[in-house]
């Protein structure tokens, strides 16, 4: 098999004294699109977040178990947690720019790492907008507030944003349920064209979502892992009887 | 806005048109083998059976999925229900021709039994229709496949005219029994081929107008 981007094993997770992922085991592939889906309080989200310690900002929250980046143990005391969101992007359920020009919005990240010159900055940006299918809408008015855009603009700008800095993980959390059906098919394609250069992990509610732009499917209910495969198989013949129930929409 | 699915349509498409393309090659070979007495084409078709055979489980697998993981819709939808029952379509004519191809090599062992009018006439109507309800699938043209099913009364009476003068034949001189009952396959075959295209036909014509004309007497 090739190199998995994270290894998961026995994974636990508390917010303070409730339990919300129980010996969870998933391996993410590179350059594919990983979906987890289950019902509310599955612990989908959680794991998402644990992929780039963003659980760290709660507080009194407490992680048992095996997460490795490439072999790295992530929550390992000499890990930097910054340069791991540099490397493990996010990309959240409502679009957040900040209140600052287009242009602006996706150069913070890149003047931080260093970029300055206004030619690379130009280009960077540029390269960032195209790959998320926002350039041509908005290359003449980079200028403008981000705030004037509409809702899957602004979720593009963010994608943009995110994959400016050259991660090489892309995490969604649930990236469309702000959007209305035609912003989320174009963010839909979108997934697919970015898992060519990213890796990806994608969290959703929407279950018909996770088939049309996952390669494998992960399947949580009560904080445990019920099923993860190949996203075909969880949708035409998955192994257990809950996933069967949660996909075909007879529970969940 | 062109659509990942689109090229997983596209890429459906194209797997049946090389089906297809085989399935007209391999009628084509049967009745070449018979017409010919080529052993060897006979055992061509044989293998173009085992291909088609695999053509028709992957472009089943291909539709399962595309409906399970796409939720395909309105036109999508009926191009993909549509596909999986070409392929069937598609196999079952192998198939037919797989026995063309078996009487062929057991007719092509004997002397002739008589020369060959009407079996010649039947398969080229056949192929004709055959070929046509495959335009009308690639070129977008229920018209033309609305045509193609008027021609399956002619190929009906062909076969009820070839029974007839066989039987004949046999009554004259049983010696002939044998071989005459191999014609009588290969015409009842080309016959099936022809309510094959019918079936084709009747499904392009759903795939475009979303309109169900089976089984409608007129």
């Amino acid at each position: 098999m090739d190199n998995p981007v994270f290894h998961i094993e026995k994974l636990n997770f508390w917010y303070g004294a409730k339990q919300a992922l129980f010996d969870v085991d998933v391996t993410i592939r590179p350059n594919q699109s990983t979906a987890f889906i289950g019902p509310s309080g599955c612990g989908k989200t959680t794991l998402l977040r644990c992929l780039n310690r963003m659980n760290d900002l709660i507080e009194r929250t407490r992680v048992e178990g095996k997460i490795a980046l490439h072999g790295q143990g992530l929550y390992a005391p000499e890990v930097d947690v910054i340069e791991l969101r540099k490397r493990v992007g996010m990309v959240f359920q409502k679009s957040n720019p900040f209140p600052k020009s287009i242009f602006d919005n996706i150069a913070y990240g890149l003047r931080i790492q260093g970029v300055n010159s206004k030619n690379d900055l130009a280009d960077r940006i540029e390269a960032s907008l195209r790959k998320a299918a926002l350039w041509d809408e908005v290359k003449d008015r980079l200028n403008d507030s981000a705030m004037a855009l509409s809702g899957g603009q602004q979720q593009r700008l963010c994608i943009a944003r995110a994959i400016a800095v050259e991660p090489e993980v892309l995490l969604m959390d649930e990236p469309c349920s702000a959007l209305d059906p035609v912003a989320t098919a174009k963010i839909e394609e979108l997934i697919q064209d970015l898992k060519k250069e990213f890796t990806i992990v994608i969290v959703t509610h929407n279950m018909q979502q996770a088939a049309r732009v996952s390669d494998h499917t992960a399947f949580f209910y009560l904080g445990k892992l019920v099923e993860f495969d190949v996203t075909t198989k969880i949708f035409t013949n998955p192994a257990n009887k809950q996933t069967e129930d949660y996909v075909t929409g007879r529970f969940g | 806005m062109e659509l990942h699915f689109d090229h997983e349509l596209t890429h459906l498409k194209e797997m049946l048109l090389r089906m297809a393309a085989l399935a007209e090659q391999s009628v084509a070979d049967a009745l070449k083998a018979l017409v010919e007495r080529d052993d060897e084409l006979a055992r061509k078709v044989d293998m173009e059976d085992v291909q088609l055979d695999r053509m028709e489980i992957d472009v089943d697998r291909e539709g399962v999925q595309l409906i399970a993981l796409r939720q395909p819709k309105a036109g999508d939808l009926r191009f993909i229900v549509v596909a999986m029952k070409v392929a069937t379509e598609l196999e079952r004519i192998g198939d037919q021709a797989v026995t063309i191809a078996h009487r062929s090599r057991e007719l092509a062992s004997e002397p002739p039994v008589k020369p060959l009018v009407d079996i010649p006439q039947m398969a080229a109507i056949v192929q004709k229709m055959t070929h046509d309800v495959l335009d009308a699938f690639v070129y977008i043209k229920p018209d033309l496949a609305r045509e193609v099913i008027t021609r399956d009364n002619e190929v009906d009476k062909l076969r009820e005219q070839v029974h007839r003068d066989l039987t004949e034949l046999m009554v004259k001189d049983p010696s002939t029994i044998t071989r005459a009952l191999n014609l009588m396959t290969v015409a009842r075959k080309l016959e099936r081929i022809g309510d094959h295209a019918t079936n084709l036909a009747e499904d392009v014509v759903y795939l475009y107008e979303a309109r169900d004309i089976r089984h409608q007497t007129e």
